[in-house]
């Protein structure tokens, strides 16, 4: 083989994965949050606003749906300052993992919302809660609880997506990895390195929802539901 | 003086004409049961008296106020009647207790406190005070309905609709639901039951009303529509349920 593996020659860049994993985790951290809350109002509107209101969401589902991601990425960093709208590469990482993630959670959430039984929406309304209310307080768990596996999957994707941040020199653990091989040549370790990183964050990430779902849908352990 | 005043209602759902002029007044205390055949236009009646089906004509009153799903807010249709389901309908991820005091916090904005107080009240009225922190699919179906009963009582309403509330329950569960409603009875609720309940109609009803075809056929008190119907179609049912 000839190939010789050197892991020590990583070390003196801990400094710089260590930056890179910041990077990755809050990127990832807040989009997800900021994501599903703007997936929750999309989903509701999608339903009940005005119908200019729901054609334009429709578009802008169906637009963030059917295009990669990293064209997405790039028109907001390097397209939007064409009509004068000029963003740090960081906020635009921000601003296009969020998109992304409200256009798919808002579809998946859809099919959530729709399996609600018609009687749950009915004692709502004879209890006198707008459509709003009964959404906020009688739809919205179940329907996150019934869809939470596709949920959690597409939160997993959006973390690994953020790797395409880095083309446009976020400093992220993928960028870290390529500053690195940059530097000492040694692209195997480097890549092993940061893969063994985004397959720990993925595992970790799927074992975090499991724990915060069970303790948020407790309500299904009684069975039905 | 009457509490519900219904006048010439008329509803359809496309070319089915469900209901075809239905005139009904029930009185503040008054116990009514609605019974006939399924597709005689009963629940329909029902789910008008509060909104959950518009009706296509005549008037709807119910202590004073016009109902008009279109220019009223889902908070004022509310107000005076509360429905109870078939199928239960708890919301599944709220506690028992929680059920009980969403609306009232919710909709009425009435502070946690006493919501639980009330809530509290209620479920003892109910006999399903000590699940207070359960979840309804820890409950049997029974115990649900009861829970459902309590949750409509909470918003404190001048009349309980009840849309064949023992019809998903085991045969051993119907009673205890049953003893719910007359107890509310003795103490005076305005009920309108829609029922398959013969013996109930029987026993706790001030008044029946026999439903045939869209019209009110028959009505009057039990023992007498029971014992003596007038109408060869009230015979008939009678003969078919009993």
């Amino acid at each position: 083989m000839g190939l010789t593996l050197d892991f020590l020659a990583l070390s003196p860049y801990a400094g710089e994965l260590a930056r890179g994993l910041v990077t990755t985790v809050v990127l990832t951290v807040v989009t997800t949050l900021s994501g599903l809350m703007l997936a929750i109002v999309v989903a509701y509107l999608k339903v009940h606003a005005a119908t200019w209101v729901r054609r334009i969401l429709g578009g802008y589902v169906e637009l963030t749906r059917n295009t990669p991601f990293i064209v997405q990425l790039f028109f907001i960093f390097f397209g939007l300052p064409a009509f004068g709208i000029k963003i740090d590469a960081i906020t635009a990482a921000f601003l296009a993992m969020t998109l992304n993630l409200a256009a798919y959670t808002a579809e998946i959430l859809r099919a959530g919302i729709e399996a609600t039984g018609r009687g749950q929406l009915e004692a709502a309304r004879t209890l006198g809660m707008s459509k709003l209310q009964s959404y906020r307080h009688v739809v919205l768990v179940p329907a996150f609880a019934r869809i939470y596996p596709a949920l959690t999957s597409q939160c997993i994707i959006v973390m690994l997506g953020s790797a395409v941040v880095s083309q446009i020199s976020v400093f992220d653990l993928t960028f870290a990895a390529n500053f690195i091989q940059s530097r000492n040549f040694r692209s195997f370790e480097a890549y092993l390195l940061v893969t063994l990183v985004y397959l720990l964050l993925a595992v970790g990430m799927r074992q975090l929802f499991l724990l915060v779902g069970r303790r948020l849908f407790a309500f299904r352990q009684g069975g039905l539901a | 003086m009457t509490l519900v005043c219904v006048k010439d209602l008329h509803k359809s759902f496309g070319d089915l004409e469900v209901l075809k002029g239905v005139d009904l007044d029930v009185a503040p205390g008054e116990v009514v049961a609605i019974i006939g055949r399924s597709g005689s236009g009963k629940s329909t009646l029902l789910r008008c008296l509060n909104q959950l089906e518009q009706h296509d004509g005549g008037d709807i009153e119910i202590a004073g106020q016009r109902l008009d799903a279109d220019a009223m807010a889902p908070s004022d249709l509310s107000r005076n009647v509360g429905m109870v389901f078939q199928s239960f309908n708890l919301f599944p991820h709220k506690t028992v207790g929680e059920n009980v005091m969403l609306a009232p916090v919710v909709v009425r904005g009435v502070d946690k406190l006493e919501a639980a107080r009330v809530a509290r009240e209620v479920l003892d009225k109910v006999g399903m005070l000590e699940k207070f922190d359960a979840y309804p699919a820890q409950l049997s179906g029974g115990q649900q309905q009861r829970v459902a009963i309590a949750r409509a009582l909470a918003m404190k309403p001048k009349v309980l609709l009840c849309d064949e509330v023992t019809s998903a329950l085991d045969p051993e569960l119907v009673g205890e639901v049953l003893r719910v409603l007359e107890a509310l009875a003795e103490e005076g609720m305005t009920l309108i039951l829609v029922t398959h309940e013969m013996k109930f109609a029987h026993d706790v009803a001030d008044r029946v009303v026999f439903m045939h075809h869209g019209r009110i056929h028959e009505q009057g008190d039990p023992k007498t529509l029971f014992n003596h119907p007038s109408t060869p179609e009230l015979k008939q049912f009678i003969s078919a349920v009993l």
